[in-house]
């Protein structure tokens, strides 16, 4: 009889037990892995500030993130650093989608080469992702690295094996610079890569380029600063060497026309000091929730974080928004309550 | 030139030197395994690792609290929707069925152990999640019981087919009615050997990833609602695994300490009823 | 005093029947799991045919208790044989609009290209292959000579615990030798192929070394699934060899034959089929790896012979793709994966336990040699 009597005590308590967490409001959402160490600071930060309200956010990468809130319906919002495209919009079963942007940042070329500092410009980059170029010592990535003793290995690329923003912004930019990147490969979340292996999410990226000499990959800035591995400049549309930085960053974004969806991109801008492979980073949610509660949290979250929230940008190696782009904002968030 | 007697000689104790070479190579990843399993994982036991949640990427001093206590909840979910369900499924082969519809379902069991774990996955996801239109720890208890149904039927009847019919038979000769002698006999006769395969089952579990990829989907924060995406141990130890963070590394090799613990616990456990077991008969 | 028991391989396995099935049946990752050694075997007496249970055929009780029960044992039973159909279902009708896109294209394509919305699983079926040979192919014979020193050569109190020690293999979660795996296989595996890369021998121009010495790939694959296939092919090896009836050796102690000729000649020969179904389970098992075969294969969709280079599972690309797949057509391309996957294994499953059944079966009369 006992052991009857405490399976039964052992069942109730698990059925129980979430009666007791009733009162805080779970927001789930699931997006780029760009954003995730800046995104986990912001919730677990608003949560100190507001313990009744827990953000959820899983990185799964943008592509994840745009299906699982649009088509799915399986969290309440996504978060992507590469726009849905026209036909996602059209397609996507929750409407409207309105995008919000976040923060600032830069995706920089990261290589495993121990002892060497090397620049690139974006064609090299572009034939070194087409595989074009299969060694170090190519005559292409001398051209950019005057002087520099280059190493007799091969070339080994990592891309992104999941749907990424990041690779967004990455073959936005390559294809820009080169037409036949964006004949041979083009723009998305998800590309069909000549070359290279496949990391999960930017940690994906960054740990394989830490394991392997002779690598090369691309991945959000604050991975390569976290992760110690060396990262390059790019040669910009101005012709300056520019590393990813607060200052780079934010020029990109000076010059841009933001239209009232906020979809744009700034890669590859004119201007000087503008920092070449820079994006918005979105969150995706829609006005029509049916759950008050987690619209008005959601709401409440995003105010936050176009303010005070964006004070945490610059340790974590992002850039904030700018103020214009932050006050145009602050209005459509109003649609959120 | 050897006699033929010491060449063959010679060539026999060659060849049980490889296959002495072999057993050593086979024991070999085990120890390598364990080897650094304790190594890296005991620099991270801490208290700290089960009472403090998880940091963001690059803040030291996490923990797995909420991985842990996730877990439990999943894992136990699972098994109180399945070890009834499978216990009722292996009695009905044993007691009741007739020996040619206890064949199939017993071959349907057997084909249902080696269906990947992935693709039960898939199935919650289609079953559970979409419906739901939610990631939740319950979906993520669903594919895992899936996963343990066919192995507690088996080990179940097993166990059940070892009880000696004389009891059975006793049982009738006294007029007990059938469902009496299936629960009272023939259950509690076999009630060590089934409470193994169970605890078994739920170690084997507890160990499993991909299915809660896409069902129970992983939390940051502490969180007991099934209704809600959960955070799993094998599953965040896969995520901090991947990635680059120096720290993520350490709480991965902690939380696969404390996984190899726990079914290492399970599989004592199992060993220790069944050998108390076996002591109550013979004294 | 009847001539000594002809030495043949058709002699009966009987016996056999009574110790495999419940071995192949119960997965040695059910380390520790009870077996027919641990609890006294019924006298023959006792497992004669349940004559008392007729009545069950008559359905004659007709005490309610028994009905109700037996309606609720027997919808437990209901719900675990329909599970196999309703897996089968839900991959077959997920994947529909992947097989009414591509065709046959959907399985022979080699083209995996989500951005284009082109699915084909060739590359994965040729990864998902490919690991698992060099896998089989590294644990079967190391698990049938370990097997062998188990039982024939070592002393019964080591074997003890070194066959307890392999199926503690068993026992560890895919993702843990997965971890293990990333951290201290790959690197040693890296070393292996530079050495290879840099040999003076050209090693490097040979197609199966070729590429870049990467560590990640189908090498480190197959290295891992070896070492998560042999607990299984060697538990049931060493069950196959336990039950050589003793007339066998002794007949071939009794030619003269040396421990290795009796092992080789007598033993073995006897054994091969059960061996052999047992490396089918070990198989089907190795095919649906998930977790350690992701953390260390180098997700690239492609087909190339080399053990350096990257490539893709089945399970591998459901794990990373599904919950970011773009379209619906991407996750149906994606179910439809783990519909082949499924039947792949099923199929395997299923072929080898009959395979072993009948093996049981075809042990001609009864005979007395005990």
């Amino acid at each position: 009889m006992t052991s009857r009597s405490l399976a039964l005590a052992a069942l109730a308590t698990i059925l129980l037990a979430p009666a007791a967490f009733a009162q805080t409001t779970n927001l789930s959402g699931a997006g780029g892995t760009f954003i995730f160490p800046l995104a986990s600071k912001w919730f677990t930060e608003y949560n100190k500030l507001n313990p009744k309200i827990q953000i959820n956010y899983q990185s799964i990468g943008s592509g994840g993130g745009i299906r699982q809130f649009s088509v799915e319906q399986t969290v309440d919002f996504g978060e992507t650093d590469g726009p849905m495209s026209d036909q996602q919009l059209k397609d996507s079963k929750v409407q409207p989608v309105m995008h919000f942007p976040m923060a600032l940042g830069g995706v920089v070329p990261v290589y495993n080469l121990p002892g060497l500092s090397l620049k690139f410009s974006g064609p090299t980059l572009a034939s070194i992702f087409l595989g074009e170029i299969a060694m170090w010592y190519d005559a292409a990535i001398a051209k950019d690295n005057p002087g520099v003793k280059l190493p007799a290995e091969p070339i080994t690329v990592v891309h992104r094996a999941d749907g990424s923003g990041t690779t967004y912004t990455f073959v936005d930019f390559l294809s820009k610079v080169s037409p036949e990147f964006q004949k041979k490969v083009g723009v998305g979340t998800s590309v069909t890569w000549p070359v290279g292996l496949g990391g999960k999410g930017n940690e994906g990226v960054s740990g394989m380029v830490k394991q392997t000499p002779g690598s090369i990959g691309y991945v959000e800035l604050i991975y390569a600063l976290q992760t110690k591995i060396e990262y390059a400049p790019v040669k910009n549309a101005s012709g300056e060497y520019l590393n990813a930085s607060l200052d780079t960053v934010s020029a990109a974004a000076a010059t841009a026309q933001i239209p009232a969806d906020y979809r744009v991109s700034i890669t590859n801008p004119p201007g000087k000091g503008a920092y070449p492979i820079a994006t918005f980073t979105w969150i995706l949610a829609t006005p029509s929730m049916q759950d008050k509660a987690k619209k008005q949290a959601l709401h409440d979250f995003l105010v936050w974080a176009v303010t005070k929230g964006q004070d945490y940008t610059k340790d974590l190696g992002y850039a904030p928004l700018p103020k214009s782009v932050a006050q145009m904002e602050l209005k459509d968030i109003g649609k959120m309550k | 030139m050897m006699s033929s007697h010491r060449l063959r000689k010679f060539h026999g104790r060659l060849m049980e030197t490889v296959c002495l070479l072999a057993a050593l190579a086979a024991v070999v990843p085990l120890f390598a395994f364990l080897w650094h399993l304790v190594a890296m994982g005991a620099g991270a036991f801490s208290p700290a690792l089960f009472t403090h949640l998880p940091m963001p990427p690059g803040e030291l001093g996490g923990g797995l609290k909420n991985a842990i206590l996730g877990s439990v909840l999943v894992v136990g979910t699972a098994t109180v929707l399945g070890i009834p369900v499978g216990i009722g499924a292996a009695v009905f082969m044993t007691e009741f069925a007739r020996p040619s519809l206890t064949s199939a379902l017993r071959f349907a069991c057997d084909v249902l152990s080696g269906v990947p774990s992935i693709v039960m996955g898939l199935l919650a996801y289609q079953v559970v999640v979409r419906p739901m239109h939610h990631f939740s720890a319950f979906s993520g208890s669903i594919a895992l019981a899936f996963i343990m149904l066919p192995v507690v039927v088996i080990t179940t009847q097993e166990m059940l087919r070892l009880v000696p019919h004389s009891l059975r038979e006793a049982g009738h000769a006294l007029g007990i009615p059938a469902w009496r002698i299936a629960s009272s006999i023939s259950v509690r006769a076999a009630a060590p050997g089934i409470l193994t395969g169970a605890i078994l089952a739920m170690s084997r579990i507890a160990g499993e990833t991909a299915p809660m990829l896409f069902t129970s989907f992983g939390n940051p924060f502490l969180s007991m609602d099934p209704k809600a995406p959960i955070a799993t141990l094998p599953h965040t130890i896969f995520t901090y695994a991947i990635s680059p963070y120096e720290d993520w590394h350490r709480l991965a090799w902690g939380g696969a300490l404390i996984l190899v613990l726990g079914i290492l616990g399970a599989t004592l456990l199992s060993r220790l009823i069944l050998w108390w077991h076996q002591r109550s008969l013979n004294s | 005093m009847d001539a000594p028991t002809i030495v043949t391989s058709e002699l009966p396995l009987a016996d056999l029947a009574q110790k495999l099935r419940p071995a192949a049946a119960v997965p040695p990752e059910l380390a520790g799991a009870p077996t027919a050694d641990d609890v006294e075997p019924p006298s023959a007496q006792e497992t004669a045919p349940r004559a008392l249970f007729e009545d069950k055929y008559h359905r004659s009780t007709g005490r309610f208790a028994d009905r109700v029960f037996r309606l609720a044992t027997g919808s437990c039973a209901a719900v675990v044989a329909s599970l196999i159909l309703v897996v089968v279902l839900y991959m077959v009708k997920g994947s529909v609009p992947a097989f009414r896109d591509h065709g046959l294209g959907a399985i022979i394509s080699p083209v995996w290209d989500p951005t284009n919305q082109k699915y084909g699983a060739l590359a994965f079926l040729f990864g998902t292959a490919y690991t698992s040979l060099i896998g089989m192919a590294i644990a079967l014979p190391l698990a049938v000579l370990t097997a062998v020193a188990l039982v024939e050569i070592l002393p019964s109190g080591l074997a003890k615990v070194l066959s307890l020690a392999v199926e503690l293999l068993a026992a560890i979660p895919s993702v843990l030798l997965g971890l293990w795996g990333i951290f201290e296989l790959v690197p040693l595996v890296r070393r292996f192929e530079i050495s290879i890369y840099k040999s003076p021998l050209g090693l490097r121009r040979l197609p199966i070394f070729s590429g870049a010495p990467l560590g990640v790939g189908f090498l480190a694959a197959g290295l891992l699934l070896a070492i998560m296939a042999l607990p299984f092919i060697l538990s049931v090896s060493r069950e196959v060899l336990l039950q050589v009836p003793r007339a066998q050796r002794e007949a071939a102690y009794a030619l003269g034959a040396t421990r290795w000729q009796a092992i080789r000649k007598f033993i073995l020969p006897y054994s091969w089929k059960g061996i052999f179904g047992a490396s089918l389970l070990g198989l089907a098992r190795v095919l649906g790896e998930t977790m350690a075969v992701t953390m260390v294969i180098g997700n690239t969709p492609q087909i190339k012979a080399s053990l350096f280079a990257s490539g893709y599972t089945l399970a591998s690309v459901i794990a990373n793709e599904f919950t970011e797949a773009p379209s619906d057509l991407a996750i149906s391309a994606l179910i439809s994966l783990g519909l082949i996957l499924l039947l792949l294994s099923v199929t395997l499953n299923a072929a080898a336990r009959i395979m072993l059944f009948y093996l049981n079966r075809s042990a001609g009369a009864p005979q007395v040699a005990k």
